[in-house]
């Protein structure tokens, strides 16, 4: 018990959260917008922000109340958005992430830094690279950001799902179709992550 | 206007809890997600698998008791229209997405908030993404 009385609560609540807090506390997340009558689905808000900004006078398929529909969800994402606001700037973490040797060398090996200490209200989740302008601007910064949301933007719609609709809420349903877009999503990840990106870094 | 100011301080409430509970398990982190493609920490697979488990338990028990939402209505469960390539391609192509930018659409925002503005070149070429497909649609195979 002595860590109680060691660090103040706003200290423990720093460290890292363990996998079973999150994964209990993410389903709850989800749980509680089924009970607002809501199926919880971040990349739907991907959709709703073409129609809101008048792609639905170009294609159908953003011809619809976004508000009405996903008004909710953009509230949802702009809370999320406030949410990591607060745990960077309140309940960062004084230790620089530890990260596993061969992830360490991986990384490294296409030229990008070791993580950090949280700084400057900036939290260190990301590569120092993420923050360097010179980085951002450059051919190979663009291409990973441009290309990479593209390829997010895209694929979710494309696959009706990310993370939250396909990998969370579908697998609990026990939906195949979310069980063949989460084998989708790994096929494209370790293709980009062991051939691609060492290939282009 | 009362249930409008409700709904705002519900779904941003719930947005703020998730953008939280994101940020200090890390699965926002660029790390935790080339860690989980080179398969050199349990962690991601830990916390979408308890999520996994907890919400399988939860929408049965929701589905076996027909569960009602605060409107008092029933909570449906829409089955997914069956197919293999659009969920194959798609999820492929998303699965490149996310291991470039380590971040799937609900870490883009949250990482917004932790003041990485490159995340908002991120979410313009994803809304761009998300645009095209809107287009092309009718093209590709379902």
């Amino acid at each position: 018990m002595t860590f109680l009385f060691e660090q103040s609560f706003i200290g423990y609540l720093s460290h890292s959260w363990p996998w079973y807090i999150a994964g209990i506390l993410i389903a709850s997340v989800m749980v509680f917008l089924l009970f607002t009558g809501k199926h919880f689905g971040v990349s739907a808000t991907l959709r709703a922000g073409c129609s809101a900004l008048g792609a639905g006078k170009l294609s159908d398929f953003f011809h619809f109340d976004w508000k009405k529909a996903q008004g909710w969800n953009l509230l949802f994402i702009l809370g999320g958005l406030i949410g990591g606001y607060i745990a960077s700037t309140f309940l960062a973490s004084p230790e620089p992430m530890e990260i596993g040797e061969r992830t360490a060398e991986h990384i490294q090996s296409m030229g990008f830094s070791l993580p950090a200490a949280s700084k400057d209200k900036i939290s260190g989740m990301l590569p120092a690279e993420f923050t360097d302008t010179e980085f951002i601007f450059s051919l190979k910064g663009m291409s990973l950001l441009i290309l990479g949301g593209f390829f997010v933007g895209f694929g979710t719609r494309y696959a009706g799902g990310c993370t939250s609709g396909h990998a969370i809420s579908g697998l609990s349903d026990l939906q195949l179709p979310s069980l063949i877009a989460v084998i989708g999503f790994f096929i494209g990840g370790l293709t980009m992550t062991y051939l691609l990106m060492p290939l282009f870094f | 206007m009362r249930n409008t100011i409700f709904n705002i301080v519900k779904f941003v409430g719930l947005g703020i809890f998730f953008g939280i509970v994101m940020t200090k398990a890390e699965v926002i982190s660029w790390y935790r997600i080339q860690e989980m493609f080179l398969f050199d920490n349990f962690h991601m697979y830990g916390v979408i698998g308890t999520a996994v488990v907890i919400g399988l338990i939860s929408v049965q028990l929701m589905k076996k008791y027909k569960a009602k939402d605060i409107n008092g209505r029933e909570i449906k469960f829409e089955p997914k229209a069956f197919s293999v390539a659009r969920y194959l391609f798609g999820g492929t192509i998303f699965g490149f997405g996310w291991a470039m930018t380590g971040a799937c659409p609900g870490p883009m925002y949250t990482l917004v908030g932790h003041g990485y503005w490159a995340m908002l070149i991120v979410i313009a070429s994803a809304l761009f993404g998300t645009f095209i497909y809107g287009m092309v649609k009718s093209k590709l195979p379902h």
